[in-house]
C-alpha cells in the first residue's frame, strides 16, 4: 500500500473541507477502497473518515411516503431494516445476494454504489493495458479472457461492468442519490449516476469532485407485493453476478399499471429496460410473449470470444424474474 | 525432573517462535529469502515511519495504545504489533474470511479495515472467545465434538463467523426465520475452508443454534 495520511471528519461540512485537499478520498466501509489500494489501483494522499458522522446513517420515512436512506447505512442492517423489508423486499433481496455476511457488516450505501468495477485487466496492476486504469494504455478484455464482461452499453475503449447487485434494484426502483458539496445538494436518478465508458472510461459516474454522496432516496413503494432479484453466478454464494434481473411490478386487477426492470452484470451502469416496461404497461402478463420481449431487450447485445452466453443467459433470466415476480413461478 | 526444572532447561517452543528463530538463523547466515516473503516480512521489520500515529485499541477487553502508520490493517496490527496471532492471514484480499473477528459484536474482515479506524471499538478476535475461567465458547466446543476442521487454518475466523451469525440471530429476536442447514451455509459462504469441512462446520453451528433456541426463555416451545 502507498502511505497517506489520516483524518476523521466530525459532520458533513468539514468532511467537504478536508476533501478538497490534493490526492483526498473519502472512506467508509473500506471493503473496495482498502482492496484497491492494496493492489495498487488506487494512491490516495489522505483518507478523510466519514463514518463517525451520525447524520448519515439514518434509515426514515420521507415525506412524500418515501424513505430517505443514509449513505453510511450498512448493507446488512438496511437489508433487514422494516422498511425495506416491507416496502422495498427487491432491494432487501438484492442487498443479501451481494457479497458475504462480513462485507454487507461492513460495506455501506454510498460505497456500494461507488464501487469499482471487478474487470481483472482493472484491478491487477500487473496487466498493462486498461483503459480505465491508465487512460489511453487499451483495454486488456476486448481481446483477452471477458467472460464476465459487458454485452451492452460497452465502447471500444472499455466493457468493463458495474459489479453492483443493490444498484440494480435502486435502478429499476426509481431510487435517487443526493450528493453534496461545497457548492450545494444536488440529486441525480440512479439510473443516470453511473456512466457508460465511451472514449472517457476512467470516469464511472457523474459524481463531481469534492462530491460526497449523502443519501439515497426512494420513492413510494409500488412494488412491494410483486417483485424479484433474480443472480446467477458461478457458485450458489458469494460471487458477482455473470447476469442479474430486478424486477418490479404493479398490478391494476390482471392488469401491469407499473413495472421497473434492470439488469445487472451484462452493462457498466445498472440496465434499465424502458422499452420492455413500456410493452408491458396497460396488458395482462398471459396475454404477452415474454420470451420474444425479452429477446428484443438483446437486440443491441455485442458479444465477446467468452461471454457469448450472456444475451441467452439474460433473456431466459428476464423471463423467469417476470415470472417469479408475477406470482406465476415459484423462485 | 520436576516441571519446573523441565521449564527453565526447555521452554516452551511454539511453532510460531520456533519459525522465527529459524528465519532469524537464515538471514544471519546470508540466506536469500524469495522476493514476496521479503516483501511481505518487511512491514513487521522496519521500524515505524514518521508518520505513525497513536491508536488505542481495545482487544478482547484489554485496552491497547499502539504506534502505527494509517495504513495497517486491523489484522496486521493484531498479528504483528499485539501478537495475536490467532487471527489468521489468507488471501487479505476479503475473499477467504480466514481475517474475520467482531467489532462490537458484528462480524467483519479484518484485512479490509484499517486499525485507525477502530478507536473506541469493542473487538474480539479467536482469542477472547473462551470464557473468563478458560472454557471454550459453546462454539469452539462444537467444533471440537463436530471434527469442523482438519488443517485449522480457516477455523478462527469460522469461529468469529459463527458467533456473528448467531449473534445477528439473536439480533432479529422472535421473528428470526429458523436456521437451516442452506440457510447456515448461505451466512457462512464468506469463509472459506479448503480443507472442505463445510458439512462438519454446518453441523457445529447448527449445534449450538438449537441449544440456543432451547435455552431461550422466550423460545416458541415444542
Amino acid at each position: 500500500m502507498n502511505d497517506f495520511s489520516y483524518v476523521r471528519a466530525a459532520d458533513i461540512d468539514g468532511a467537504l473541507r478536508l476533501a478538497a485537499q490534493p490526492g483526498a478520498a473519502f472512506i467508509a466501509g473500506g471493503t473496495n477502497l482498502v482492496d484497491l489500494i492494496k493492489g495498487g489501483v488506487a494512491e490516495p494522499r489522505v483518507l478523510v473518515d466519514i463514518t463517525r458522522i451520525t447524520a448519515l446513517a439514518t434509515v426514515q420515512e420521507s415525506a412524500p411516503g418515501g424513505v430517505r436512506i443514509g449513505a453510511l447505512a450498512p448493507n446488512s442492517d438496511l437489508a433487514l431494516h422494516p422498511l425495506i423489508v416491507a416496502r422495498y423486499p427487491l432491494l432487501s433481496q438484492a442487498l443479501l445476494s451481494g457479497a458475504s455476511a462480513q462485507l454487507r457488516n461492513m460495506a455501506t450505501v454510498g460505497g456500494n454504489v461507488l464501487q469499482r468495477t471487478r474487470c481483472y485487466y482493472f484491478y491487477d496492476t500487473g496487466f498493462e493495458r486498461c483503459n480505465k486504469r491508465r487512460p489511453g494504455s487499451g483495454c486488456g478484455a476486448r481481446e483477452g479472457y471477458n467472460r464476465m464482461h459487458a454485452i451492452l452499453g460497452g465502447s471500444e475503449h472499455c466493457i468493463a461492468v458495474n459489479p453492483s447487485d443493490m444498484c440494480v434494484a435502486l435502478a429499476a426502483l426509481d431510487a435517487v442519490v443526493e450528493v453534496r458539496s461545497l457548492r450545494g445538494i444536488r440529486r441525480i436518478p440512479m439510473t443516470e449516476f453511473h456512466r457508460l465508458p465511451g472514449d472517457t472510461p476512467q470516469r464511472d459516474t457523474n459524481l463531481g469532485a469534492g462530491e460526497l454522496i449523502t443519501a439515497v432516496e426512494l420513492p413510494p413503494s409500488r412494488y412491494a407485493r410483486h417483485s424479484h432479484y433474480l443472480k446467477l453466478r458461478d457458485r450458489a454464494s458469494y460471487a458477482f453476478a455473470l447476469v442479474s434481473v430486478a424486477v418490479g411490478l404493479a398490478f391494476d386487477g390482471e392488469h401491469i399499471a407499473a413495472a421497473g426492470v434492470a439488469l445487472g452484470g451484462v452493462a457498466p451502469k445498472p440496465w434499465r429496460l424502458a422499452a420492455l416496461e413500456a410493452e408491458l404497461r396497460g396488458r395482462r402478463l398471459a396475454d404477452l410473449d415474454l420470451g420474444a420481449l425479452a429477446a428484443a431487450a438483446m437486440t443491441d447485445a455485442e458479444t465477446f470470444a467468452h461471454n457469448g452466453f450472456k444475451p441467452e443467459l439474460a433473456r431466459r433470466a428476464i423471463v423467469r424474474a417476470l415470472g417469479v415476480a408475477a406470482g406465476r413461478e415459484a423462485a | 525432573m520436576d516441571s519446573d526444572e523441565r521449564d527453565q532447561t526447555n521452554p516452551p517452543l511454539s511453532r510460531r517462535s520456533f519459525l522465527q528463530a529459524a528465519a532469524g538463523a537464515a538471514a544471519a547466515g546470508g540466506a536469500v529469502l524469495p522476493q514476496a516473503l521479503q516483501a511481505d516480512t518487511s512491514a513487521a521489520i522496519d521500524p515505524p515511519a514518521a508518520s505513525s500515529v497513536s491508536v488505542s485499541l481495545e482487544v478482547n477487553g484489554l485496552r491497547h495504545e499502539l504506534r502505527i502508520e494509517p495504513r495497517v490493517t486491523l489484522l496486521d496490527a493484531l498479528r504483528e504489533q499485539l501478537q495475536l496471532t490467532g487471527t489468521k492471514k489468507g488471501c487479505d484480499r476479503g475473499q477467504c474470511g480466514a481475517c474475520t473477528v467482531l467489532v462490537n459484536g458484528r462480524r467483519i474482515n479484518s484485512c479490509l479495515s484499517l486499525a485507525i479506524m477502530h478507536q473506541g471499538d469493542h473487538i474480539t478476535t479467536v482469542e477472547g472467545l473462551a470464557r473468563a475461567d478458560g472454557g471454550l465458547h459453546p462454539l469452539q466446543q462444537a467444533f471440537l465434538d463436530q471434527d469442523a476442521f482438519q488443517c485449522g487454518y480457516c477455523t478462527p475466523g469460522q469461529l468469529c463467523s459463527a458467533v456473528g451469525l448467531l449473534e445477528e440471530q439473536r439480533r432479529l429476536g422472535a421473528g428470526a426465520p429458523a436456521l437451516t442447514d442452506a440457510s447456515i451455509a448461505e451466512s457462512m459462504s464468506g469463509n472459506l475452508c479448503r480443507c472442505g469441512a463445510y458439512p462438519h462446520i454446518v453441523a457445529a453451528i447448527r449445534e449450538v443454534a438449537r441449544s440456543d433456541v432451547r435455552s431461550d426463555v422466550r423460545g416458541d416451545g415444542p
